[in-house]
């Protein structure tokens, strides 16, 4: 069947004019992949259009685009899967990075940011032979974060890093996780603390979700954030204003049976969002309990002697 | 100006080990590589590496002589000595630096069985193992600061006075051309996947490298064995890992038979590659196919185990088929998936042009012969791209950088320029699917004298066209159109030598499976065979013939 494909254009080297829509109709068939059909155009139709791809097989990280809006690998995705109503596709280069010609961004800023994270393994000592003798659910454990193929896409549609690229990232906070987590690296103090205290660490994530729906991999960078924050609060790390927020929160809650916003805000020196600050409620709660239990906030707070009663026993729990 | 003691040509597998080993060695390394590094080839890696561990009671000669009999014994033996020797200590190194290998119950590393070895010897990570040895090799690049040339792409060789001494490259992003000199320069530019059609490859997988070799005059070996993997998707030919067989799967006809139990009993699906795939095109052959596939079955793993140990295998059956594994057997077929032939190297990575090395798929030290085992691969390209780099590390203590004349550079800019300004020519991907069709005709899972003199004669007609080949895109920035037009030209150099070769082979060996003759005959072609580039013959090709190194295991014959 014929769809069409409407892609956005940039070229740099066009003294005016440079950027533009184009339409393109092509035949698929059912197993169409969208790259299949950027490759289709490029070979058959305009070999001007730019885009990176290699693998075809959502291995190598190379052909994350927007999509209808939302960032993808598209090597992954069925043309037939998202088509509502024979309407054109439209394909855009990722978001959260800046363009060098077509679909194809520039990753400096991405990797600048892995490097950030010292990504490599800082073992205290090594074996003096052989291998370093770890679990397999300590290495399975990891394999969430090594399954990140660094495509970007989380990235891309990161509500944070579109008004803040101080930001570190998905992307990089889940390379980080990777080595908070290894047993047999020696630095997991060091890295939290940094993590902790670096403007655009991991409090500055807003728990929107995106990068874990996004992610063509399930990485899930959100939840490796989260384990984050626990880890570092679990070794002590409560100077942040991230901290003193949920600890705010905790408080606030515990007396009042609800949210005092106004103490709030004084606590947490400044940061008034408060869809945040709802988002800190369970790590508050986990950070207490050092533990597994879930967050139990409830959203009314009519019994505010029920909710006395869940502190009592998540304390309890604590000892 | 850019200077480096070792540039290597290649950020895969090879290419990054030997980087680290240089640096590590004191050297000036630079690295290039026409995608970023965590994009090479390498990635695609599901199944695993092989190491006999000795100290766990593996057999180092027992690993060795699985793969000389898995080669057909076209193996040279000194060569996979090494290789089994140091799989040990290679493995573990790369444990060192952070791969989360799998582990057994002690917390050491634990196995999985791979096709052609009676015992378990893969180590592994999920079905990713590629991807997370490559990964962690780019995190030790980023410890050691290596200095890497990030989508930029070599277009030649530089040698003076019979020495490599540099190469020209592009930078993809700005569209440049410079001039990188080096003492010594190690190609790890991977595979030629694209020559044929359809293939487990990368689009990236071009032979590059094979052919900058060719053009410079170095000689490539065995070129006409072919890989083919019993197991690619219908349609896409995206690779099924062979982990799904060690894991237990079965391969059954339209019949729904086992149908290996009548070509390896023993063995059954974890015969050598070849074999194994040889059996699937005689099954579709003789009719007991299904629309040109068989089937691979994992139902009887149950959905836990193959969504914990084989999860990307159902990853790629539900997003690219609609196929959940553990409620329905999906359509596979022989698709190529490896080159064993490449440049020619002595056990050091040493090719036949002085300060040039080659390592990893593009080279040949020959450890793979006529058929590589699955998970030697990887293998390979740790042991030998460190080898290639220690060696090379020797190489320029006694070497001075070259001064090259500023002719080089222009020419080459003219030699491009001349490729965008064409016009009116064929667009590259026509000309690109017609030699990469003619290729799986002619030198296919099965070939013959007939098949394989069409594919001289089509290829000839190819390497015609390729010359006045046009494209679209005229602009200096990211300029893929023009990279497509130069993979095209080298891949026809590797096209070219890849039919040589095969017709040369007057036998039956591994990979090289002839209809017209069906045996192997070891006393006339027990014997490597060398292609190189020759301006004064007809064809502009050179064939020898080189003995095979035996050590200590006489052939026989092989059977699984
Ligand atoms: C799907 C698949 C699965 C596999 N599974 C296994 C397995 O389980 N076990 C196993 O042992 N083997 C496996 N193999 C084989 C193995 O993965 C490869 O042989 C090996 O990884 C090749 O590594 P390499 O370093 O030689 O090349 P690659 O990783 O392919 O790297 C090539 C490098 O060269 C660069 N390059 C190429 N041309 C140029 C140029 N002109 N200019 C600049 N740079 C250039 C590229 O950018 C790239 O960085 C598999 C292969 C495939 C296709
Ligand atoms: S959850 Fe956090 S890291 Fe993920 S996209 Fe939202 S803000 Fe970014
Ligand atoms: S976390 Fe997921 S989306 Fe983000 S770079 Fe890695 S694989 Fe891509």
């Amino acid at each position: 069947m014929e769809v069409k494909l409407n892609i956005k254009r940039f070229d740099p080297e066009l003294p005016s004019d440079n950027e533009w829509w184009q339409e393109y109709s092509i035949q698929i068939n059912s197993n169409t992949t969208i790259l299949d059909a950027l490759i289709k155009i490029r070979d058959e139709i305009d070999g001007t259009l730019a885009l990176r791809c290699a693998c075809r097989a959502s291995i190598c990280g190379s052909c994350g685009m927007r999509v209808n809006g939302r960032a993808r690998l598209v090597c992954k995705t069925r043309v037939e899967s998202i088509l509502k109503n024979n309407e054109p596709l439209n394909i855009e280069p990722l978001g959260n990075h800046s363009i060098i010609r077509d679909l194809v961004v520039s990753l400096d800023s991405f990797f600048s940011k892995i490097d950030q994270v010292t990504p490599y393994i800082v073992p205290d000592s090594e074996p003096e032979t052989g291998e370093f003798i770890a679990s397999n659910e300590s290495m399975e454990n990891l394999l969430t974060s090594m399954n990140c193929i660094m495509c970007g896409v989380c990235v891309s549609d990161c509500t944070v890093l579109e008004v803040d690229n101080k930001f570190i990232g998905p992307a990089a906070l889940a390379k980080a996780w990777r080595f908070v987590e290894d047993p047999r690296d020696g630095k997991k103090e060091e890295r939290l603390r940094y993590l902790n205290d670096q403007d655009g660490g991991i409090w500055d994530c807003t728990r929107c979700m995106q990068c874990v729906e996004v992610c063509p991999k399930g990485v899930a960078p959100m939840d490796r954030i989260m384990e984050m924050r626990e880890s570092a609060i679990e070794s002590g790390n409560k100077s942040t204003s991230g901290y003193k927020h949920t600890e705010s929160f905790y408080n606030s809650v515990k007396k009042h049976g609800r949210l005092d916003e106004t103490r709030l805000a004084v606590d947490s020196a400044g940061i008034t969002n408060i869809p945040r600050l709802l988002d800190l409620a369970p790590i508050g709660m986990k950070a207490l309990l050092k533990g597994k239990l879930p967050p139990l906030i409830p959203h009314k707070a009519e019994d505010k002697e029920k909710i006395k009663d869940i502190y009592k026993k998540v304390e309890e729990k604590k000892q | 100006m850019y200077e480096h003691d070792i540039l290597i040509i290649g950020a895969g597998l090879a290419g990054l080990r030997a980087a680290v080993e240089g640096v590590r060695n004191g050297m000036n390394v630079g690295v290039i590589s026409k995608v970023h590094p965590v994009r090479s080839h390498s990635n695609a890696a599901q199944g695993g590496i092989n190491a006999p561990l000795t100290d766990r009671g593996d057999d180092w000669e027992d690993h060795a002589y699985d793969t000389i009999k898995g080669s057909d014994f076209l193996a040279d033996q000194d060569a996979v000595e090494i290789m089994s020797r140091e799989a040990g200590e290679s493995v573990i190194e790369l444990e060192r630096m952070g791969v989360i290998f799998s582990r057994g119950d002690d917390g050491k590393l634990g196995t999985r069985r791979f096709g052609g070895q009676k015992i378990a010897r893969t180590f592994f990570v999920g079905a990713i193992t590629g991807s997370a040895i490559l990964h962690v090799l780019f995190e030790q690049s980023i410890k050691y600061g290596l200095n890497v040339y990030e989508e930029w792409f070599v277009t030649k060789l530089l040698i003076e006075e019979g020495k490599c001494c540099g190469v020209i490259a592009l930078d993809i992003k700005t569209g440049e051309l410079y001039v990188i000199r080096a003492k010594s320069v190690i190609i790890a530019a991977g595979g030629a996947g694209r020559v044929f059609e359809p293939s487990t490859n990368a689009i990236i997988c071009t032979g590059d490298g094979l052919a900058l070799a060719w053009q410079a005059g170095a000689a490539v070996m065995d070129m006409e064995m072919i890989q083919y993997h019993p197991t690619t998707l219908a349609g896409t030919g995206i690779l099924m890992s062979e982990a799904a067989r060690g894991e237990g799967a079965y391969l059954l006809n339209s019949d729904g038979d086992r149908f290996m139990e009548k070509y390896a009993p023993e063995y059954m699906e974890l015969a050598s590659r070849d074999v194994v795939s040889r059996s699937e095109q005689t099954e579709i052959n003789e009719g007991r196919g299904i629309d040109g596939n068989v089937l691979l079955d994992l139902r009887h793993l149950g959905r836990k185990y193959i969504e914990s140990r084989l999860g990307y295998l159902q990853e790629v059956g539900v997003e690219f088929m609609g196929i959940d594994l553990a409620e329905q057997p999906i359509p596979i077929r022989p698709g190529m998936h490896y080159i064993m032939g490449g440049i020619k190297t002595d056990v050091n990575g040493a090719t036949s042009v002085d300060g040039l090395y080659a390592a990893g798929e593009c080279a040949n030290v020959s450890v793979h012969g006529a058929n590589r085992l699955g998970a030697n691969s990887l293998l390979d390209t740790v042991v030998f791209g460190r080898r290639a780099a220690d060696h090379a590390t020797n190489y320029v203590k006694n070497i001075k950088h070259v001064n090259l004349d500023a002719s080089y550079l222009e020419n080459e800019k003219k030699r491009l320029q001349s490729i965008i300004d064409r016009k009116n020519g064929e667009r590259p991907a026509i000309v690109r699917n017609e030699m990469a069709n003619s290729m799986t005709l002619g030198i296919g899972v099965f070939r013959n004298q007939k098949t394989m003199e069409k594919a001289i004669n089509d290829i000839s007609g190819i390497r015609d066209r390729v010359k006045n080949i046009s494209i679209d895109r005229k602009g200096a920035v990211f300029n893929t159109d023009l990279i497509f037009a130069l993979e095209l030209e080298f891949m026809t150099d590797v096209a070219w030598s890849i039919v040589h070769s095969a017709i040369s082979r007057k036998e039956s060996r591994g990979a090289h499976f002839r209809t017209d003759i069906t045996t192997r005959d070891d006393k006339n072609w027990l014997k490597h065979i060398l292609v190189s580039k020759d301006n004064e013959s007809k064809n502009g090709v050179k064939v020898e013939t080189l003995p095979v190194n035996i050590t200590k295991w006489e052939p026989v014959e092989r059977q699984y």
